[in-house]
């Protein structure tokens, strides 16, 4: 399994996903320069979190038009897997790759802090080898992680069942005060209709070892990589 | 020709910075102020040929960079000459 790893400008999370999928899950990872034309054989490919552009203008809206990028849409809408989180999700929103938007939390406070999320959706290679309703402690640390979409996107989201992750507290529950950023319907991470695209403001990156408060993050990972060695479960 | 570029929040998409300016001039005696909203303000000078042919280039601009039409709205001005 071949991952790529896209590092922007003001990238940040580059490293950690880089070295969480290669020290803690011993996978084969390559960085992707954003000035770079996208070349190489990837099964999955990370947009990481951070502030590509100094979030300058809207979180994304450069990132989205950089050269690496116009590959990475071609690989995307062929089928070709792509992970975006936190900075990485804003720029799939951006870039039209996800519905929807993400804008300043509701509390203008910049949250960091870990997070429950509960499972929604488990027919995605993002998800296959998790359950549904299952909870996972990750850590979120974002200014701009509000997501929105329009009422009829949401409709077409929730009819999609595109909706993979949401905020719960600790007993499984979607509270308003379990939601860190004001997210509509306390959603922390989307896919694509494809279910082939997934975005997410949590950081699954900063939680594959035990030594950083959890693992909860790596069993996405684990079902990516499931997934593109042909052992997802089956579509349900 | 100079172009003045405002954008805003569309209706419906939450704006906690317009509420907590909101709330400080509630707080600073302002009571009358209400649906303050925050937004973004843009100059810039285009070269074009004609008045009609900036204005699509701008309308490009917006609708490709400038604004997310997802979240945002735009308007703009054009005015004559380069500026001050």
């Amino acid at each position: 399994m071949r991952w790529g790893v896209i590092t922007f400008p003001g990238s940040c999370d580059d490293h950690d996903v880089f070295d969480s999928l290669k020290s803690e899950l011993g996978q084969k990872v390559k960085f992707l320069w954003h000035k770079d034309e996208f070349a190489g054989n990837f099964d999955c490919v990370v947009l990481p979190g951070g502030f590509s552009y100094g979030d300058y203008l809207r979180c994304g809206a450069m990132a989205r038009f950089s050269p690496v990028m116009r590959g990475l849409m071609k690989f995307a809408q062929s089928g070709g897997r792509v992970l975006g989180v936190c900075n990485g999700f804003q720029i799939l929103c951006e870039s039209g790759l996800l519905p929807g938007a993400l804008v300043r939390n509701a509390g203008l406070q910049f949250v960091c802090q870990q997070v429950h999320l509960r499972v929604e959706e488990t027919d995605t290679p993002f998800t296959g080898g998790l359950k549904k309703g299952q909870l996972l402690r990750l850590p979120v640390k974002h200014g701009e992680g509000c997501y929105y979409a329009d009422p009829k996107t949401l409709e077409g989201l929730r009819k999609n069942r595109q909706i993979l992750l949401r905020y719960v507290d600790a007993k499984g529950k979607p509270t308003a005060s379990a939601n860190p950023n004001g997210s509509l319907d306390n959603i922390a991470g989307v896919c694509n209709q494809a279910r082939n695209v997934f975005g997410l403001m949590p950081h699954p990156e900063d939680a594959c070892s035990q030594l950083l408060g959890g693992d909860d993050g790596a069993k996405i990972f684990k079902s990516i990589a499931a997934a593109c060695a042909g052992k997802a479960r089956p579509h349900a | 020709m100079r172009v003045k570029i405002f954008i805003s929040l569309k209706n419906g998409v939450l704006d906690p910075q317009g509420k907590a300016i909101e709330r400080s001039l509630h707080t600073l005696g302002f009571d009358e102020v209400q649906d303050v909203r925050a937004g973004k303000y843009l100059e810039l000078a285009v070269d074009a040929p004609s008045r009609p042919a900036a204005e699509a280039r701008v309308r490009e601009m917006c609708d490709k960079l400038l604004a997310n039409t997802v979240i945002e709205d735009y308007r703009f001005e054009l005015s004559d000459g380069d500026g001050d």
